[in-house]
């Protein structure tokens, strides 16, 4: 059976009519408060319960020589590997990692000259996520499994979404994804019930708390830090605690050069 | 028909095997069965009607991990007005919370097997 060309455009044009029609009857409807919108339904979103942190743009200070001060501990990674189910691997190659600590000269290699002062030299500096500015992990994710948050800058992940190609694992210039090479869940030693593990086949790295943030409380590591080296606030808001500590202080960050705009700032 | 003899019962034997589950149910008297769901222990209403809930569940799943992960909108107006968390283990296990007893009955029985607890956890198989 075959459509006479007349007959397919009277039927097109009617069917335009229909669903202008049907789309401005809804408008007038609603205009008339015939549907209302306003109160709030079944479905829609709430407010959180409790007050959430909230940040027109989330950044971490670290005070690296506080770090120095405290022994070089190990309290932060602690802390969030435990609430965020990251496991631990005996073999270094299948590591997962969230925030870990390495030698100042492998933090900042550009930084690094064999007269720096020994303690500095052997300073154990954490590093996570730096939630760039302009974050390369974002721009070669094939799926959009990971993006930068518009409202406060956080560069999520969807676990539901990652498929593993670890383009983002190599794209970061900080090290800060990590690949699950094997099943993760024998390897978690105590596993939290109000967060997912991740499975075999998915990258993962620090959200800044963001779960943690919405409940209003601090991220883990900030919590766990006994020296309070680390600060996490606003940078767009010249009276928060890390604006404060920049101004005052003299900061670096990990390979500036390279443009991504790192958002995690060291003072030495 | 050549070897017509051995077609037919070729054939017979092929539709009883094929239709021995029916038969076999039908023989242990669990023709018209469905697995019985555990009822939630404890909260008066579902976050949803409980007849909307039953096909559509999945739905509602998919939709609360785009609105947690992708929006940051962790929280939600309930059917019975109340704010819930958009949380599987938080929220529905909360009140359903044998993940076997409810989950699994009929999933198993359907034979579906969504990937939800690969990573989520259920606080009970804790043992909380």
């Amino acid at each position: 059976m075959s459509v006479e060309r007349r007959k397919f455009l009277k039927l097109a044009g009617l069917t335009a009519i229909g669903v202008a029609g049907g789309l401005s009857a809804k408008a007038l409807a609603q205009e008339a408060g015939l549907v209302d919108t306003a109160a709030a339904t079944v479905g829609d979103t709430a407010e959180t319960p409790s007050s959430p942190l909230r940040a027109k743009r989330w950044a971490m200070v670290i005070d690296v020589k506080k770090c120095r001060e405290a022994g070089n501990c190990t309290e932060c990674q602690k802390a969030c590997h435990l609430v965020h189910n990251v496991p631990e691997f005996d073999n270094p190659k299948d590591e997962v990692k969230w925030i870990w600590r390495e030698p100042f000269g492998n933090a900042f290699h550009d930084q690094e000259h064999e007269h720096l002062p020994e303690d500095v030299k052997h300073t154990m500096t954490p590093v996570l996520c730096n939630h760039c500015d302009n974050p390369p992990c974002v721009r070669v994710c094939p799926t959009q499994a990971t993006w930068k948050r518009e409202q406060d800058g956080i560069v999520m992940m969807d676990w539901h979404r990652c498929i593993g190609c670890r383009y983002c694992v190599a794209a970061c210039p900080y090290g800060s994804r990590s690949f699950n090479w094997r099943d993760p869940r024998p390897h978690i030693k105590k596993i939290q019930a109000d967060f997912p593990t991740r499975t075999r086949g998915v990258v993962e790295k620090c959200t800044f708390c963001e779960e943690r943030l919405v409940r209003g409380q601090l991220p883990a590591c900030v919590t766990a830090c006994k020296a309070g080296a680390m600060k996490i606030g606003d940078l767009e808001d010249p009276d928060s605690e890390v604006r404060k500590l920049l101004a005052e202080r003299f900061s670096v960050r990990r390979k500036p050069a390279l443009g991504t705009q790192p958002e995690v700032y060291y003072v030495l | 028909m050549h070897n017509g003899g051995k077609i037919v019962i070729g054939l017979i034997g092929f539709l009883v095997l094929i239709t021995f589950p029916i038969w076999y149910n039908v023989a242990n008297d669990r023709a018209g069965y469905s697995p019985e769901i555990e009822k939630a222990v404890r909260g008066e209403n579902c976050v949803r009607d409980s007849a909307w809930m039953r096909p559509f569940h999945m739905d509602l799943l998919n939709e609360w991990r785009d609105r947690v992960v992708r929006q940051g909108e962790r929280f939600e107006v309930g059917a019975d007005g109340v704010t819930y968390e958009r949380s599987l283990s938080a929220t529905c296990l909360s009140c359903h919370e044998n993940k076997d007893k409810f989950c699994d009955r009929c999933h198993d029985y359907l034979g579906v097997d969504p990937y939800c607890w690969d990573c989520h956890v259920a606080p009970k198989e804790l043992g909380r």
